[in-house]
């Protein structure tokens, strides 16, 4: 495990393992706001960058914990941290990039929430992943959440076009189309084991 | 009488999270866990009593903190409780049971970022009486609890042939495998909407119906 290759990582996280369609982390949002495909890569976009902070956050936390023996803290200080660097990249946005920020909106404080993140962090933990492998790892799942967000938005875009069975409008014809496309997802295992 | 009102009310309190209000059929709140660990009945059952303990804890102590707690920072404190509780009921899981901590994995310490539970606090807990809260989060809790249990059900019979781990047909049962793989989740989920929307269509229809039927007599 620990001599995974990062591209391989990389990979599984954004496409064997696809962290919304086969790990179900981050439902909420993919649910939410994959109305649009502007607003789907938006939301991508802040996703990826929060998961980046975090991971490398985690792993400090994660290092800190261990010297001090007190690992039982670790769910507590994890979610304090990310609801901490999500306020500080709303605050850094703001300051160098008020029109991203903008564009935004009230996503940047809905990420805290987002189990996608903390469950980054947790699984980078369990699979004693190092420093770098840490990054491809956190990179790999900002793709795959973005690329799961955005096809999603596409094939929501064309659906409201045509008709759907009226019992089936809303969240349910959402749910088989994220069944469909999970199981196209599946047909990346192909490209390596599972992780 | 009064008493018994406040009977009914407790009762009401307790009951619209099992079906009216359910968290996950009509709210569609918690969906990570609701997909992620309904592969099979036990983990599904054993995902479900997690997070009605913690939610029924965090409740409790929300509301007994609600006049305590700043509103600025509500939500931090909130988060914070939520998290101790959690980390409470996965080693508590882990003692219990080593291997359903291993089948559940992260999921567990991810109740944290579980969205009913920080929505009841946050839209009942901090505005309601200890009380009241408690009922809540045992009746929120029991409607998620119920709701992982039909769609592990479903997904453990169809994709396992199986029953909380007891093989229910014969050698010659073909289990349909997508139903306890990813893509199964989504099935199963879009499934029951499509089933509860039909029976509320056909409740509305029959409704309309008899309405229909009075005015027609009426008028004779």
């Amino acid at each position: 495990m620990v001599t995974e290759q990062y591209w391989f990582i990389f990979l599984n996280a954004a496409l064997i393992n696809n962290f919304v369609l086969s790990s179900f982390l981050g439902i909420c949002p993919f649910l939410g706001v994959s109305g649009k495909i502007s607003t789907a890569s938006r939301m991508g976009a802040a996703v990826a960058f929060v998961m980046l902070i975090a991971s490398l956050s985690a792993y400090a936390i994660h290092q800190a914990l261990v010297a001090l023996n007190a690992e039982y803290l670790q769910l507590i200080s994890y979610i304090v941290v990310i609801a901490s660097a999500v306020q500080l990249v709303e605050m850094v946005i703001k300051k160098f990039s008020p029109a991203l920020f903008r564009a935004l909106g009230i996503f940047l404080p809905l990420i805290t929430t987002n189990c996608a993140i903390l469950g980054l962090a947790l699984f980078q933990t369990n699979r004693h992943y190092d420093f770098f492998q840490s990054l491809s790892f956190a990179l790999g799942a900002g793709a795959g959440f973005t690329i799961a967000l955005v096809v999603m938005a596409g094939i929501r875009e064309e659906l409201q076009l045509s008709s759907v069975p009226d019992v089936l409008k809303g969240a349910g014809i959402t749910l088989m189309v994220a069944g469909i496309l999970s199981m196209a997802f599946m047909g990346f295992a192909g490209l390596g084991g599972n992780g | 009488m009064s008493e018994e009102r406040i009977q009914s009310e407790k009762m009401a309190i307790f009951l619209k999270g099992l079906w009216k209000e359910n968290p996950v059929f009509v709210m569609l709140l918690g969906m990570c866990p609701t997909l992620a660990v309904t592969n099979s009945v036990t983990n599904a059952l054993v995902m479900g009593v997690a997070t009605m303990a913690v939610l029924t804890l965090s409740n409790i102590l929300v509301s007994s903190l609600r006049k305590l707690i700043p509103a600025q920072v509500r939500i931090a404190t909130y988060i914070l409780i939520i998290a101790t509780f959690v980390t409470v009921a996965d080693y508590a899981i882990k003692a219990a049971s080593l291997e359903v901590h291993k089948a559940l994995g992260a999921f567990i310490a991810l109740i944290v970022v579980n969205c009913i539970i920080l929505g009841r606090a946050e839209a009942f807990a901090s505005k309601n009486s200890v009380g009241k809260a408690a009922l809540d989060g045992l009746g929120m809790g029991l409607g998620f609890t119920f709701a992982l249990f039909l769609l592990g059900a479903v997904r453990e019979v169809l994709g396992n042939g199986s029953f909380l781990g007891m093989p229910l047909f014969g050698e010659r049962f073909q289990p349909v495998t997508l139903m306890i793989l990813p893509g199964g989740a989504f099935f199963v989920l879009g499934a029951y909407l499509l089933l509860f929307n039909w029976l509320k269509k056909r409740k509305a229809e029959k409704e309309e119906e008899k309405i229909v039927f009075f005015t027609g007599e009426e008028s004779i």
